[in-house]
């Protein structure tokens, strides 16, 4: 035994004899993970949030969350002098004189950015494979959470430095507050400590954004992994893969070089944006006041799509004994943002609901073969681009020569008629490709090489799949539509009636695909054919 | 078309191919290399930062293609860090990728649902629990019990009363009064009539007591935007044109849909534009609104001049400003 | 001959001859439709700058601002907007316009130094109207106040122009163009004429002093470095989103399927 392993063996030993670790940390180093690109997205959002940890922490050490007013004594020549607030001024004491100050502030905020990039995309690979299915209901739902709450996060960090595009972002979310009937006027005089813009709302949401939101993180990512380590990582369907195994690579050492050097890429190219992009240079908007404006006002991307939904709601406002409900706020601002959330965090029930499946799957969908649920996520997809679209309409206007009130209009009838059209035309393709893999299982592959037979015909030569391709191709489930149960043999009706009747006629919905080429259609085939 | 769904047989997992650095073991060697260079450019990269936080000139800048003039310690501490971590990263990647074993392992998934008899243990155990507890058989236990707890979760919610103070009337009320001044933001400059051309539009703020010093809250409602017309060009009633003088017309510059400062004005159609939704106004016709979400057209203030000629309030606000709310009048 | 025959087969002989096809088509087409530089000297005598102003006039402008610049249903009557909005619209190019759209664009003047102060010194005899300024009477850099220039920039110019003065949307099509790059005499016509949907900012309401204080903001953005790097436009958080999901997001990918890849 070497010294080196003695020393190790030694410290090994005085954890093992009190914590009983060994045998936890055999079964963990040898945990596989299956090892696929789509995998890491999920990865992407969690370094992410590490980077935004530490990013941040640093930025504690000088930011001064205070709105008293102050006069602009720092090193930037454009602002001297200027009155300001100390949150705005300590903002610009990190980027013009603390060394590394302005990096880390870049980092930060393109950290954020590729965080909630990061989350969607995960979100659209968990979706579209049907990860969210039995047994991973749970994590769905904590997902949606983190989504939620990093969307929250992201508005209250950005706004943090009292800079004139971001006080413009709060003034619109007090107008939300504002408007909610009965207790609006109360909620945004609770939040704001008096009147719009008032002293206390900037330290109060630098509590939230640094200790209150990032702990509620730490809590649900823990729950998040804790639930994919306990429950196992989904794998693709193919060779050698059932829904009982999981193949893939060890912990230790494939997965912990490969996991952890990604971490440091992630970092890394987090570290190389924040050197070579510039992102909201706040000496350039100004101190916040509320006379002042920018043209091209937006929030973050990840709230651009709120933005496009509140400027595309027709003006409407009633009123009900004489109080307004501004519908025009209400419905863009808080209640379709509401259905939705809810929707995205109920949608594995809602589905399995439709489909009547309600067995444990491991193994992931090919987008394709579940041709209602894809359309349904890219329905929802051409929802969210065509707000964001319009969101951003002033600058698309002014970039491709159109008018604002162009976009304004193809946006608001484009979020009606350009979702189902877009369920359709999915649906279709995801049939289309199914036909296509039943033809090339059935079939083979076409070579593009012609050969003239004997008699004179020309044919193409289809070049046979490998067993292994074929078994991906059909090793999916298909699913069949719930038989519709009116009557019992009583003669007694179904209590569930009418919503029996949706469900039955939503899982035939769902059932509608090309059938997959079984084993006894290939051996006639193979039989008939060479 | 056949209805069995008999899946095709699975064919087991591929044979392992085995990577150059598997076999030969000049490849392998090279691939070791090629990770030590990659770590070596991180400690570079590390080095070049140290180099640019201490000794770069602070306001040395250079030229970068597509970047422009850039700070060259902000890019040499950027860049530094940015490798450094960088190519720790792709060594490891490119270690674990090349050289360590890349033999696909099975491991065997437990099934998720407990053992029956482990949750008969789990249920009997809760049962009994549960007789132990005996809320069942004493109910008074039970009901002060939740009243208790019920009770005890309110001073948390009402030591939060004083967040701030009740909205009183203080929405409906601005500084503006009968014959406060108009004064130009920035410059707090009196303005007279003939001061404003035909076409001009002027940022302008209620004068306030003199010591009197002016809050953001104050902006945030008494924003105003004056803005002067051929008074032919007016399509308004005999008692808003009353609110006008000589073509000047006033209006509240606080966005009457969520509060953003409506003060783009177009000089060739009398439009007002907020440029955060969109939302359009026609002065001519009392800042009515013709294009985007804001429900009520931006509140006006009736002016007129006093005896030097100085544009000044005739009365406050007949409305509340800014955005709408539960108690608003309307 | 026996190059092209050679290399008719090579890997690069299809992009490379897409490449050469596409830069001639494009040189050819900005050869073919250079704007003509109408520096044709009148070939009759002047006598004044009015007069020469005036055959200028009705040569380039008159058929669509009338005979006598009374105006016409197409263009408005120039008679007292003064040698200002002259100087400001043709020297920037803006006039003669490309084409009758919502707003005259920025392009290369038409017209050089002499004659455009010719034009105007014909345009202002018509009525009296605000006089044209000379980058060498604005002194900007003695007299102007950077700090107090960015915050009546903010107050009074960046709602339409946007924070940094790269321009915004206006409704109909219309926009408020970059305002960098602008020479400092035309930045202060452009306040005083209040050309197209721009308003008029006088004198009185902004004074010279604030002028020229928000001359030099404007010169001092242009002049500010790219400080935290390359700077996505200045028009905030749209570009910094796009940038995020293409080079950012497509770039970890990238790595995560490198990653991921088998190894050779």
């Amino acid at each position: 035994m070497t010294a080196r392993e003695r020393v190790a063996g030694n410290v090994a030993n005085y954890v093992d004899e009190r914590t009983g670790a060994a045998a936890w940390m055999k079964k963990s180093l040898q945990k596989v993970f299956p090892d696929h690109w789509s995998f890491m997205l999920g990865e992407i959002a969690l370094y992410s949030f590490v980077i935004l940890l530490l990013s941040g922490t640093f930025l504690t050490f000088w930011f001064d969350p205070s709105m008293r007013h102050v006069v602009y004594e720092g090193s930037y020549q454009p602002l001297k002098d200027v009155e300001m607030s100390a949150a705005y001024a300590s903002t610009l004491h990190i980027s013009f004189d603390v060394r590394g100050g302005l990096l880390m502030r870049q980092i930060h905020h393109w950290a954020a950015l590729i965080f909630l990039a990061a989350i969607v995309a995960h979100l659209m690979r968990v979706f579209f494979t049907g990860a969210f299915r039995k047994p991973r209901e749970f994590n769905w739902i904590l997902g949606i959470g983190l989504l939620t709450l990093g969307i929250v996060e992201g508005f209250l960090g950005y706004s943090l430095p009292d800079d004139l595009l971001s006080g413009t972002g709060i003034r619109i979310a007090h107008a939300i507050i504002q408007s909610i009937p009965v207790v609006g006027t109360y909620l945004s005089f609770f939040a704001f400590g008096g009147a719009f813009p008032g002293e206390i709302f900037m330290p109060r949401i630098y509590i939230v954004h640094v200790l209150l939101l990032p702990g509620i993180f730490l809590a649900l990512i823990t729950a998040h992994l804790m639930l994919v380590w306990y429950q196992k990582h989904t794998q693709y369907p193919g060779p050698g893969r059932t829904e009982k195994n999981v193949v893939g690579y060890p912990l230790m050492p494939v997965y912990m070089a490969k996991a952890g050097g990604f971490f440091f890429i992630v970092f890394g190219i987090t570290a190389l944006l924040g050197a070579v992009a510039s992102i909201n240079p706040v000496w350039l908007y100004g101190p916040y006041t509320p006379a002042q404006i920018s043209a091209g006002s937006q929030p973050d991307w990840y709230m651009g799509w709120l933005d496009g939904l509140v400027r595309m709601a027709p003006p409407i406002e009633t009123f009900i004994f004489g109080h307004p409900i501004s519908w025009n706020i209400l419905i863009p601002g808080l209640i379709i943002p509401g259905i939705i959330f809810t929707g995205m965090a109920l949608y594995p029930f809602i589905e399995s609901w439709m489909s009547g499946d309600k067995s444990e799957h491991h193994l992931l969908d090919r987008p394709r073969n579940v041709p209602n649920r894809t359309a349904l996520g890219v329905m929802s997809l051409t929802f969210m681009l065509v707000t964001l679209i319009n969101g951003g309409n002033d600058i698309i206007a002014t970039h491709f020569d159109l008018t604002i009130n162009q976009i304004m209009w193809f946006t608001r009838i484009g979020v009606i008629v350009l979702p189902p059209l877009a369920f359709v035309i999915t649906k279709r393709i995801c049939l289309s490709l199914q036909r296509r893999d039943r033809e090339l299982v059935l079939h083979g592959k076409e070579t593009g090489r012609l050969v003239m037979l004997p008699h004179g015909e020309f044919i193409e030569v289809h070049e046979e799949l490998s067993a292994a391709k074929k078994f991906t191709l059909t090793q999916h489930v298909q699913p069949q539509a719930i038989a519709l149960v009116m009557e019992d043999k009583q003669g007694v009706l179904n209590p569930k009636g009418i919503r029996a009747k949706i469900q039955a006629k939503l899982s035939k919905a769902n059932a509608e695909n090309i059938a997959k080429p079984t084993a006894t259609e290939l051996k006639e085939l193979e039989s008939g054919h060479h | 078309m056949s209805k069995e769904l008999e899946p095709l047989a699975d064919p087991g997992l591929p044979e392992h191919v085995h990577r150059k650095a598997d076999i030969d073991p000049i490849a392998a060697k090279r691939a070791e290399r090629q990770v030590a260079v990659l770590f070596s450019l991180s400690a570079a990269g590390t080095l070049l930062f140290m180099y640019s936080f201490f000794f770069i000139k602070e306001d040395l800048f250079v030229f970068i293609p597509v970047m422009g003039n850039t700070n060259a310690q902000q890019l040499g501490i950027g860049l530094g860090v940015a490798f450094g971590l960088l190519f720790i990263g792709f060594g490891a990647v490119h270690w674990a990728k090349t050289l360590m074993p890349d033999q696909e392992v099975i491991a065997y998934r437990h099934t998720l649902r407990s053992e029956e008899e482990d949750r008969g243990e789990f249920v009997k155990a809760v049962k009994i629990g549960a007789e132990e507890a005996g809320l069942g058989r004493r109910p008074l236990i039970k009901r002060s019990l939740f009243a208790a707890l019920g009770l005890a979760g309110i001073p948390a919610v009402v030591m939060l009363r004083d967040l701030g103070p009740l909205p009183g009337n203080s929405l409906n009320e601005t500084n503006w009064k009968t014959g406060t001044k108009l004064v130009t933001d920035p410059g707090e400059r009196a303005i007279k009539a003939s001061d404003l051309e035909v076409g001009g539009v002027a940022q302008v703020l209620p004068e306030l007591a003199p010591g009197k010093k002016r809050t953001l809250e104050d902006i945030a409602k008494d924003a105003v935007l004056l803005i002067r017309l051929r008074p032919v060009e007016f399509q308004l009633t005999a008692e808003r044109l009353s609110w006008t003088h000589e073509g000047i017309i006033a209006f509240s510059k606080i966005c009457s849909h969520m509060g953003c400062a409506v003060a783009l004005y177009e000089q060739t159609t009398k439009h007002l534009l907020c440029p955060c939704h969109q939302s359009t106004f026609d002065v001519t016709r009392a800042a009515k609104v013709i294009f985007g979400p804001s429900a009520r057209p931006l509140p006006q203030l009736a002016i007129t001049v006093d005896a030097d000629g100085y544009l000044i309030a005739k009365q406050p606000f007949t409305e509340a400003v800014g955005p709408s709310f539960w108690e608003r009048k309307s | 001959m026996k190059f092209i025959s050679k290399y008719r087969r090579h890997k690069f002989a299809t992009p490379v001859l897409l490449l050469v096809a596409l830069s001639a088509l494009g040189f050819t087409f900005s050869a073919a439709t250079a704007a003509p530089n109408q520096s044709a000297a009148a070939a009759s005598a002047r006598s004044t700058l009015i007069e020469e102003g005036k055959e200028i006039f009705l040569k380039g402008c008159s058929s669509c601002h009338g005979l006598n610049a009374e105006g016409a249903a197409i263009a408005p009557a120039l008679i007292g907007v003064g040698a200002a909005s002259v100087d400001f619209v043709v020297a920037t190019g803006r006039m003669p316009m490309q084409d009758m759209s919502q707003q005259a664009m920025r392009k290369a003047p038409v017209y050089n130094e002499e004659e455009v102060a010719a034009l105007a010194a014909y345009v202002a005899s018509l009525a009296h109207g605000p006089r044209a300024y000379t980058n060498e009477e604005i002194e900007w850099e003695r007299d102007g106040n950077t700090a107090e220039g960015g915050e009546l920039f903010r107050n009074n110019c960046a709602m339409c122009h946007n924070f940094a003065g790269q321009g915004g949307a206006l409704t109909r099509g219309k926009y408020a163009p970059t305002v960098m790059g602008v020479e400092a005499r035309h930045i202060y016509e452009a306040l005083i004429t209040g050309p197209q949907a721009m308003p008029v900012f006088n004198d009185k309401i902004i004074t010279p002093e604030e002028k020229l204080s928000i001359i030099k903001w404007i010169k001092s953005a242009e002049a500010e470095p790219a400080l935290g790097g390359a700077s996505l436009g200045r028009v905030g958080p749209v570009t910094e989103g796009l940038l995020v999901w293409t080079l950012g997001l497509g770039l970890l990918i990238g790595i995560a399927v490198w990653l991921t890849a088998k190894a050779r």
